[in-house]
C-alpha cells in the first residue's frame, strides 16, 4: 500500500483528454518525513509512521518535540501506514510523486457531522402516509414484538447523532498529480468538509484484482 | 487554461465548436446573442441564444472547453442588464439590441488604474 496525508482543499471541474468535463476534489499534499517504522518481530505488524505539516518551535511542548528523532523538526499531524510498498529510512521525504503509477485510490476522511437525524434521513426508512387520516408521518414506527422477547433488541435502527464518524469512499479515478503545487485531483467528492485531514492511500480492491 | 475571446453580454457571437463523430472531426458554427455569463474562474460558462426556423435555441458553452476552436464577436452589444432574460419573450424588430461602437484604443498611460 502508497499512502499519504492531504487536506481538502474543495472541488472544481477540469477538461479530460476527449473535451469532457470531470468533476474533481482538490487535495493538498505537503512534503512528508518518515519519523519511525513499526516492524513484526517486535510490534507484530509492520508499518511506517509518516509525518506532515511543520509545527512552530516555540509552539510545541518539550514532551511532544523530543518524540520526534533527532534531526527532525515536529510535526503537526502524524500517520501510521501498514505494509508501505517503499523502503523508507528515518529522515527520508517524500511528496505527491509517490503516488505516481496509481490510477485508483481510496480516500479516508471524517465526513461532516449532521447532528440528531430521524430514522428517514438516517436510515431510509420510508415513513407514513402524509394525508389522508394518517398520524404517522416522520415516525419510527414498531421497534419490536410484544410479551416475548419485551424488550427493544440491539443495534434496532433508531434516531440518533449522525455524521461525525470515519468514511472510506473505495476506487476514486486519480486524475491528476501536481508536484509542483502539492495538489491532487481526484474525480468526484470525497468524504468531510473541507481543509479536514483526509488520507489517500492506493485502492484496495482494485489492486487485489490486478 | 487557455485565453478566450473577450466579449460581453449583449454581443452577437460565433462559437466555433469542434465536433468529433466516430474518428472524424469537424467544426460547427453556432452564431447567436450572448444572454448569459455565468460562474467563475475554470467553471466558468456562457449562453448563447439563436432563431433557429422560428424556434428560439439556447446552448450553454463552457468558457474554457477545449472543444471550441475559437470564439468571433460578429456584432457588439450595448446592453444594461447582465442577464438578458428579458429578450426570451420577445421576436422579431422587438428582440433588437443597440449597437455599441467600441471606444478607440487609449494610448499607453492613458487610462489611471483605480
Amino acid at each position: 500500500m502508497l499512502a499519504v496525508i492531504g487536506e481538502k482543499i474543495g472541488m472544481t471541474q477540469m477538461f479530460d483528454e476527449a473535451g469532457a468535463l470531470v468533476p474533481v476534489t482538490v487535495v493538498k499534499v505537503e512534503d512528508h518525513v518518515v519519523i519511525g517504522s513499526r516492524n513484526k518481530e517486535k510490534n507484530g505488524y509492520n508499518a511506517l509512521i509518516v509525518g506532515t505539516k511543520h509545527a512552530k518551535k516555540n509552539r510545541v511542548k518539550k514532551p511532544v518535540a523530543k518524540q520526534f528523532p533527532e534531526g527532525i523538526e515536529p510535526l503537526k499531524i502524524i500517520r501510521e501506514f501498514r505494509d508501505f510498498e517503499r523502503e523508507c529510512r528515518i529522515g527520508d521525504k517524500f511528496g505527491v510523486e509517490i503516488l505516481k503509477d496509481i490510477s485508483f485510490v481510496d480516500v479516508v476522511g471524517i465526513c461532516k457531522g449532521k447532528g440528531f437525524q430521524g430514522v428517514i434521513r438516517r436510515h431510509g426508512f420510508k415513513g407514513g402516509k402524509s394525508t389522508h387520516g394518517s398520524k404517522t408521518h416522520r415516525e419510527v414506527g414498531s421497534t419490536g414484538q410484544n410479551t416475548y422477547p419485551s424488550r427493544v433488541f440491539k443495534n434496532k435502527k433508531m434516531p440518533g447523532h449522525m455524521g461525525n464518524n470515519r468514511v472510506t469512499t473505495q476506487n476514486l479515478r486519480l486524475v491528476k498529480i501536481d508536484p509542483e503545487n502539492k495538489m491532487l485531483l481526484i474525480r468526484g467528492s470525497i468524504p468531510g468538509a473541507i481543509h479536514n485531514t483526509i488520507i489517500v492511500s492506493t485502492a484496495k480492491r482494485k489492486s487485489r484484482m490486478k | 487554461m487557455k485565453e478566450q475571446t473577450d466579449f460581453n453580454i449583449g454581443d452577437t457571437v460565433k462559437v466555433h465548436y469542434k465536433i468529433i463523430e466516430g474518428k472524424t472531426e469537424r467544426v460547427q458554427v453556432f452564431e447567436g446573442l450572448c444572454i448569459k455569463r455565468n460562474g467563475s474562474g475554470a467553471r466558468k460558462s456562457f449562453t448563447v441564444r439563436k432563431i433557429s426556423n422560428g424556434v428560439g435555441v439556447e446552448r450553454i458553452f463552457p468558457l474554457y472547453s477545449p472543444k471550441i476552436a475559437k470564439i468571433e464577436v460578429v456584432r457588439f452589444g450595448r446592453v444594461r442588464r447582465s442577464k438578458l432574460y428579458y429578450v426570451r419573450g420577445k421576436i422579431g424588430k422587438e428582440a433588437r439590441i443597440k449597437e455599441r461602437i467600441p471606444k478607440k484604443e487609449k494610448t499607453a498611460g492613458g487610462r489611471k488604474k483605480k
